[in-house]
């Protein structure tokens, strides 16, 4: 079987019933093996559960079970005849935007829950908010809980136009009930007036394969192959990731930041030449020229290069307890390259309830998102975020402690 | 964006984010090894490395922990196999671990060398200066480690914090240790079982025997099937019969089942795998099986 890769991040809290409709995918499915099953039956027999409670199939560690909280994001995976997918279960308590940010970052898609009896709420806005920072390319809502609004389309029609106020990429909106399972991998008997696909169906169909960045060329150098001996001797290859465009022998080729130029001689894996290469495989390319080219240096496309910047102005979630200040020396990393920066201003904040960003902020707290404008130590050749989630992306490190302590995403570069 | 599309699998997908983990580690880190026990995922792992590194060679040594009780077929094919990569093999012994006293060996029945091995491994860590161990876990293989990330941090005692996880955005690792700590890295983490016998199958890879069916005198213990060895004590009335079995695992002879099967290839191993309804671990892996969070205790002692 070949089938292609889906990403996905759950968005939602325990009260939306996230950890079922996880759990229901996984066991409709048929992902649950009996060992699974027969352990997650006899805790919730040992629980006093009345039901066999799905939500603990997603329940990691032991303190989780033990006070029926998630710690951190998981990741799982699960196949369908039609695709493979990797989901990103992002808890929805105090950490949520930390978390939800870092599984919407890696995300094709991303499932935005709602309880059908409060629809739109504060909490989907930041879901929504979030998704669309990040530029996860598709949305799809999952209005959870119809058995509890007897299966009504009124309300299902209502919370649709809410949603669709929200800006949101290739907007779905599916009602389902995760607990009785109805559209989650089978169509609902309840709801006949909903003639969409159940999510499972939906998720196997959405069209990922325009979603790769095949416009401008980029290739972060991330190792450099010189085996120096015997009949490859003159053999200086540069792998890395394509992080944009389609790469074929004959192709120009800037070499930033030194900004000189040479083609690409050619483009191949251990296996062997390559016709032509695109995101995000991971490829070895050989220059014509003999140029001193080295980790965290970027080839790209001389017409349309990326800015080599010693200034960025990046859109920031901060997630470490200890507060952003102005001033803040830091460590970035951004593609296969570190620097150091200095966070020269806090531009702005945004308000979790407004979501409108707010000026001249004194500090980032943990889970704040806001404008920073960051100085470097030395340049670092970057896209707007807008335009390629790769060479757009940086994150922030604490020097001291060597903690990840926020993640950017870059507005604009001088 | 472009209007031309390009379809990858997902096994191209995994395949280039796990070359992408293995050129990180290699570039970041001083003094990485790669941990090889003859199983299935580290063999991929080899075949990973292979994609990320030649013509060069690995731009670090293989290590494995030896546990003295491993299946003999799979030591001859960890040495076969290491030649003809041309690479370096560093073997860490718990015999000798043992022999020096710093663990001290299980005995009965159900005496196993498995949680051995931490000690060992640390050991050898410290002994060779190492800031990063690349192993072959997956996270489908249990819940704990659906939780961990994929550049996993280790302070001086080789423990596990799942509260002080750094977040891993995007494809940008922080691969940045402390003074003392060491990274777990796992290329593979987000590789399934089935995607392991598909990358065996697409890249015809070489595995040991025992992945394959073949007869073999087996004794029953709690459900499960296990080689007859020296290794392994039997109880009363577990009684030799002879079988024919695969392992899904390779582990210690002490605690690692066979299954019965018939797949004598790896495509009708793919064929059973799809079909199965129980996990590798909770079938084949007695060592999963003492308590509820028997990974999780595990792994915050410096279990991989």
């Amino acid at each position: 079987m070949q089938a292609e890769l889906l990403r996905l991040v759950t968005c939602g809290s325990v009260d939306d019933g996230k950890s079922t409709l996880i759990g229901r995918l996984l066991y409709d499915t048929k992902q649950i093996f009996v060992d699974q099953m027969e352990h997650i039956e006899e805790t919730s027999r040992r629980r006093g559960d009345a039901y066999v409670n799905l939500a603990l199939l997603t329940d990691g560690l032991r303190a989780e079970r033990e006070q029926g909280i998630t710690i951190d994001v998981a990741y799982r995976s699960f196949v369908t005849p039609r695709r493979r997918f990797q989901l990103a279960d992002a808890p929805g308590h105090v950490q949520y935007t930390r978390n939800m940010v870092t599984g919407a970052s890696t995300a094709d898609l991303a499932i935005i829950l709602v309880d059908a009896r409060n629809g739109v709420v504060e909490q989907t806005r930041r879901h929504a908010y979030i998704t669309s920072i990040l530029r996860v390319p598709h949305v799809t809502v999952a209005v959870n809980k119809m058995d509890l609004v007897g299966w009504s389309q009124d309300r299902y029609e209502e919370i649709a136009r809410d949603l669709e106020t929200l800006g949101l990429a290739d907007l779905h909106v599916i009602p389902l009930s995760a607990l009785e399972g109805d559209n989650v991998v089978d169509a609902s008997e309840h709801m006949p007036w909903y003639d969409g696909p159940p999510l499972l169906e939906h998720l196997e169909a959405v069209d990922i394969a325009y979603d790769r960045n095949l416009d401008a060329r980029r290739f972060p150098v991330q190792w450099v192959i010189r085996p120096m001996s015997g009949e490859h001797h003159d053999y200086r290859g540069y792998a890395g990731s394509v992080a944009g465009g389609v790469w074929r022998a004959g192709d120009e080729v800037l070499v930033l930041p030194s900004g000189r130029r040479s083609r690409v001689e050619a483009v191949e894996t251990a296996d062997g030449p390559l016709d032509e290469a695109v995101p995000p495989q991971s490829v070895t390319i050989r220059l014509s020229d003999d140029l001193d080219v080295s980790r965290g240096d970027m080839l790209a496309a001389p017409e349309h290069a990326p800015t080599v910047a010693r200034e960025v102005e990046a859109r920031v979630c901060w997630m470490s307890e200890a507060p952003l200040e102005p001033r803040t020396r830091l460590g970035v990393k951004h593609t296969t390259r570190s620097v150091r920066a200095i966070a020269d201003e806090l531009v702005s904040v945004v308000d979790i309830h407004s979501l409108a960003d707010v000026p001249g902020p004194e500090r980032l707290h943990l889970n704040d998102i806001g404008i920073v404008r960051l100085r470097l130590s030395e340049p670092l050749a970057v896209d707007p975020y807008s335009e390629n989630r790769e060479t757009g992306a940086l994150i922030l490190i604490d020097e001291a402690s060597n903690d990840t302590v926020g993640a950017g995403m870059v507005i604009s570069a001088r | 964006m472009s209007t031309s599309a390009r379809t990858l699998t997902h096994l191209d997908e995994l395949e280039a984010e796990a070359i992408h983990i293995f050129r990180e580690v290699a570039a970041e880190l001083e003094r990485p090894v790669l941990l090889f026990s003859g199983g299935k995922d580290s063999i991929v792992l080899l075949r990973l490395a292979e994609k990320a590194f030649r013509p060069g060679g690995f731009p670090f040594p293989v290590m494995h922990v030896d546990t003295g009780h491993n299946f003999p077929e799979v030591i001859a094919f960890r040495d076969r196999r290491v030649a003809e990569l041309g690479e370096r093999l560093i073997v860490a012994s718990v015999q000798a671990s043992i022999d020096k006293g710093r663990v001290v060996e299980e005995t009965g029945p159900r005496a196993s060398r498995n949680r051995l091995q931490t000690t060992t491994l640390l050991d050898a860590i410290e002994e060779h200066r190492f800031d990063a161990a690349i192993g072959g876990a997956r996270r489908d293989e249990e819940r704990a480690r659906a939780k961990e990330r994929i550049f996993s941090f280790r302070d001086d005692f080789g423990q596990w914090n799942p509260r002080a996880q750094r977040p891993e955005l995007w494809n940008i690792y922080n691969a940045r240790v402390r003074k003392g700590e060491h990274v777990r890295v796992f290329p593979i983490s987000n590789w399934t079982e089935l995607d392991v016998w598909q990358y065996v199958a697409r890249e015809q890879l070489e595995l040991p025997s025992i992945y394959f069916a073949h007869e073999r005198e087996v004794f029953r213990r709690d459900g499960m099937l296990y080689a007859c060895s020296d290794y392994v004590e039997r109880i009363e009335g577990e009684d030799p019969f002879t079988a024919s079995v695969r392992f899904r695992t390779v582990g210690d002879m002490t605690c690692t089942g066979g299954v019965v099967s018939e797949a004598r290839t790896i495509g009708e191993v793919v064929d059973e795998i799809a079909a199965t309804r129980v996990t590798e671990r909770g079938e084949t892996r007695a060592d999963d099986r003492f308590t509820e969070a028997a990974m999780e205790d595990r792994k915050r002692v410096g279990y991989f």
